[in-house]
């Protein structure tokens, strides 16, 4: 064993009560980080996966029509042409070549997977029974991998055929159907078409229960009057929090409007960053009061452990070594402060998630505490450690052998 | 003449920068293999300063101080340290063990620090050293927990464990009875007479000093005195 780990752990048994008040601080704070990293990142991914769980990552779709003033270029020079410029109704629009257009988030090293989509409004027709509805023409196999919505089914399947239609759950029950029933839906340009039920789901989201009706590519493309054309691409990102970047990029890629998940839920992003910063900030000062209390700890032992210091240069112990013996201390201190604390953090997010369940015990908040947080939670206690014993380490590490021998 | 194993020429040690106090000067002295010295002088005469200096704890102010022939003035702080480690041991009057470690752990330190791990070979070497000052069965007692004289003859086998050609103890016995204070200055004797080790003893008992080889008598920072004992 190294002499000055030998040494180090030797001062720590010595001072047992002591060394164990560090742990239990550094335990406690390690509790803390913890926890409220479970908790707050929980928090998180819940709230990012409803709203992620009906949107795509990135949209890329076609510019908005706006009008022109044709008259105004034709006017003689002194001639003052009066209009009044009315915004036009949006219509369902294409993507010229959208197949070409997806060879470029196709190729871009952060889209994971990339879907047409063709949508639009239209109704849906039962006996007497009308209801607005949004008709979404989708690819099943690459669609569930943007939206997972093969996951929030509740009955039947999405459709693999021309004739069947998925519909929302609170659609379905304000129609009275179910899965194999018939549904007539109908494009605003009256054209209309008769579909077999093949599945419901339940996002979650009352608006998308509402009004969603998933068809197949080509039934969407036929019903809303947009044979072989795609209103939008739908993108799924390997980075959530990069889908900006990656909107922006492809934006100017293809010359189409690509808006991300980020720009759509601002509000909801503000939030996310502030509780982060406020999570941060609290973590912060847990490792600043723990690396106070290590640091307190040892200076006082420098203190204490003079003569033995002094003792130790004279039998020929270098500098380096006495600074290693109180630097090894310190991390030793953080290393079991962070095995406590990671098994006490464990424990209470289980005990939490146990305790605050809804009536039919399920968790009201998700709580996870994976490997990579308990890694970064016992990393981060082991440098505070560290840190914390460089000055009393360097300090020891100064003390004039002749003088330390005599201090009494 | 035989090989000196510290040796000091015009040495003078000051303290202090606006005030300097001269603490010592000029001293001449050279201690060869194997002596057994006596230091003595009254307090303040200047011993601990001269102590800390051949222990190479100190640097003079001026001076040549040269140990095992090496002038120390050419060494850094490294090589000084590791030239302390080899050449010099250390008994203090109040044994100075670490309470932190047992009688063994305690001795095998020099050791270890030396080769810079603790092995099962340094705790066997440390073993053989407390068998010598007869304190094998308590190699795994606190040192808190041995009586004065047994601490002073733990300190006595740490300082001896490497061999070092010259032992410093600074008031060995001050602290014991009139009985152990005797046989720990046997023990010391006894040591040089079966090894080539230097040692050099500071004590305010003139019997003791009687008993050595020779006499050093520091005061007021000067050696007034040098003589040789005839046993």
């Amino acid at each position: 064993m190294p002499i000055a780990v030998f040494i180090a752990l030797q001062f720590l048994r010595e001072g047992k009560t002591a060394s164990s008040l560090v742990i239990a601080a550094v335990g406690v704070g390690v509790t803390v980080i913890v926890f409220l990293s479970a908790l707050i990142g929980g928090l998180q991914q819940s709230l990012i996966d409803k709203t992620l769980g009906t949107q795509a990552h990135v949209v890329v779709r076609p510019p908005e029509e706006v009008p022109r003033l044709l008259r105004a270029d034709d006017a003689p020079a002194d001639t003052f042409v009066a209009s009044r410029v009315q915004r036009p109704a949006q219509r369902v629009r294409r993507i010229v070549g959208w197949q070409r257009t997806m060879v470029a988030p196709g190729a871009d090293r952060e889209v994971s997977v990339v879907t047409p989509v063709v949508s639009g409004p239209g109704f849906a027709v039962r006996g007497t029974a009308s209801k607005s509805v949004n008709v979404l023409g989708i690819e099943p196999s690459s669609y569930v991998r943007v939206v997972a919505i093969d996951d929030r089914l509740v009955a039947g399947r999405l459709p693999d055929s021309g004739a069947e239609a998925a519909i929302g759950s609170e659609l379905a029950a304000d129609l009275g159907v179910e899965v194999g029933d018939k549904l007539r839906l109908q494009a605003d340009d009256g054209r209309t078409a008769l579909f077999t039920v093949s599945g419901v789901f339940r996002l979650g989201n009352r608006e998308v229960d509402e009004r969603w009706v998933l068809l197949t590519l080509r039934s969407g493309q036929t019903l809303l009057d947009l044979v072989g054309g795609v209103s939008s691409l739908e993108l799924r990102v390997r980075e959530l929090f990069d889908a900006e970047t990656t909107a922006l990029r492809l934006g100017a890629a293809t010359g189409l409007v690509a808006q991300s998940w980020m720009n759509t839920n601002s509000e909801l992003l503000t939030a996310l960053r502030s509780q982060s910063a406020s999570s941060l900030l609290i973590q912060a000062f847990v490792v600043l009061a723990v690396t106070i209390g290590i640091a307190s700890v040892l200076v006082v032992s420098v203190v204490q452990k003079r003569r033995e210091i002094g003792i130790l240069r004279a039998m020929g112990m270098s500098r380096g070594r006495i600074v290693l013996v109180f630097m090894v201390q310190g991390g030793v201190l953080g290393m079991l402060g962070s095995f406590v604390g990671v098994a006490a953090g464990v424990a209470v997010a289980m005990a939490f998630r146990g305790a605050v369940a809804d009536a039919r015990g399920a968790p009201l908040f998700p709580i996870s505490v994976e490997l990579p947080l308990i890694l970064t939670a016992a990393a981060t206690a082991i440098t505070t450690g560290l840190v914390a014993a460089v000055l009393p380490a360097i300090r020891a590490g100064r003390l004039d052998p002749a003088v330390a021998i005599r201090h009494d | 003449m035989t090989d000196a194993v510290i040796e000091l020429r015009g040495v003078t040690k000051d303290f202090g920068e606006d005030v300097v106090t001269r603490v010592l000067e000029g001293i001449d002295l050279r201690i060869e293999a194997g002596e057994f010295t006596a230091l003595v002088g009254p307090s303040g005469s200047g011993k601990s300063t001269l102590l800390n200096l051949l222990g190479l704890l100190d640097r003079p102010t001026a001076g040549i101080l040269r140990v095992l022939g090496r002038d120390i003035a050419e060494l850094d702080d490294a090589e000084l340290t590791a030239l302390r480690g080899r050449s010099i041991g250390f008994v203090f009057q109040f044994h100075h063990l670490l309470p932190a470690l047992t009688a063994v752990q305690n001795v095998l330190l020099p050791l270890a620090i030396g080769d810079g791990h603790v092995t099962a070979a340094h705790r066997e070497a440390a073993l053989e050293g407390l068998r010598a000052v007869g304190l094998a069965d308590r190699a795994d007692e606190r040192t808190t927990r041995l009586s004065g004289g047994q601490q002073q003859r733990v300190a006595i086998a740490r300082a001896l464990i490497n061999r070092p050609p010259l032992v410093l103890a600074d008031e060995p016995t001050g602290n014991l009875d009139t009985a152990t204070a005797d046989e720990v200055f046997e023990l010391l004797r006894s040591f040089n007479r079966r090894s080539k080790m230097a040692f050099l003893i500071v004590t305010h008992s003139p019997e003791l000093a009687a008993r050595c080889d020779r006499i050093v008598t520091l005061v007021d920072g000067r050696i007034v005195e040098d003589r040789a004992i005839e046993h």
